[in-house]
């Protein structure tokens, strides 16, 4: 490679990151809109998400789903900036948004994972409000 | 013709052989997990299991279960757990005797390595193991499928 062109394919990299960068926080902006929109179907007094009451619901000692999992904490550990340990003994990345930052980025991975905690946790899937609540925490930590 | 006795051995030997699944006395290798969804989907929560640990017969009993598996809830859509099955069947062990098992735990040649004389009781308790399905506590390479390390 010329020297010249050694020095475009970097500028070319250099110019692409702020894309690469603000993909991320575009990504979590698109699913907290479908949440939201969700949440003021079900309730038009629908007055946006709290992240007060996401750390409730993350630090919550529920125990209405499976007597293994009685809260988010079992897994994640009490502090969302710290890895947790899944029952198979398998680290599980950091929540917190400012630690893990691919965290909430991937729609499918999102829906999945809330259907699946929820259950485990409250015994039931947990509602757009609740679950715009909890990404609000994990993103402004 | 007269078998010699120690034709007879080898073909006893070799039936043996056929008879157990990847492993018969001692821990061996098994090919890699190398499709990427199997990979992700089966490996965040414990380490993804190569096929080879279980016959097709249990691996589609786990795929059945996958809202209680083990205990957790580990749905997926139906097009996601169509595609994870048809690789753990493709690449799945040998069959076994009997009723199939979906716990890797439950298959004899597991039993059979993991009993006392193999591990100590009050390994399973320590912190570093947690679960008997923390395959790479003790076998630092199972993620590539290689258990001959004891």
């Amino acid at each position: 490679m010329k020297p010249t062109s050694a020095l475009l394919a970097a500028l070319a990299l250099l110019a692409a990151l702020p894309v690469l960068a603000a993909s991320a926080p575009g990504a979590r902006a698109a699913i907290l809109d479908g949440f939201a929109e969700r949440a003021r179907a079900a309730d038009p007094g629908f007055e946006g998400f709290d992240g007060e009451r996401g750390r409730a619901l993350f630090e919550g000692d529920w125990g209405l789903g499976k007597p293994d999992t009685p809260s988010c904490t079992t897994c994640h550990g009490p502090d969302p900036r710290r890895a947790g340990q899944t029952r198979a003994g398998k680290t599980i990345e950091p929540l917190a948004v400012s630690v893990t930052p691919s965290r909430f980025t991937d729609p499918d991975e999102v829906a999945k994972w809330f259907f699946r905690n929820c259950r485990s946790v409250l015994g039931r899937e947990c509602t757009a409000q609740e679950q715009g609540d909890f990404m609000t925490f994990a993103t402004g930590l | 013709m007269r078998t010699s006795p120690p034709l007879l051995l080898s073909w006893t030997a070799a039936l043996m052989l056929l008879a157990s699944p990847a492993f018969a006395d001692g821990p061996e290798r098994v090919p890699p997990l190398t499709d990427p969804v199997v990979r992700a989907e089966c490996g965040s929560c414990h380490m993804a299991f190569q096929p080879g640990l279980l016959p097709a017969a249990s691996w589609k009993l786990v795929m059945a279960q996958l809202a209680d598996h083990f205990g957790e809830d580990a749905t997926l859509p139906a097009e996601k757990v169509a595609a994870i099955e048809a690789v753990l069947v493709s690449q799945a062990g040998r069959s076994q005797k009997g009723e199939p098992s979906p716990r890797i735990t439950e298959q004899r040649w597991w039993k059979h390595e993991h009993d006392a004389r193999h591990v100590k009781p009050e390994r399973w308790t320590a912190p570093d193991v947690l679960s008997k399905v923390n395959c790479v506590a003790c076998h630092p390479r199972a993620e590539r499928g290689d258990y001959d390390d004891d």
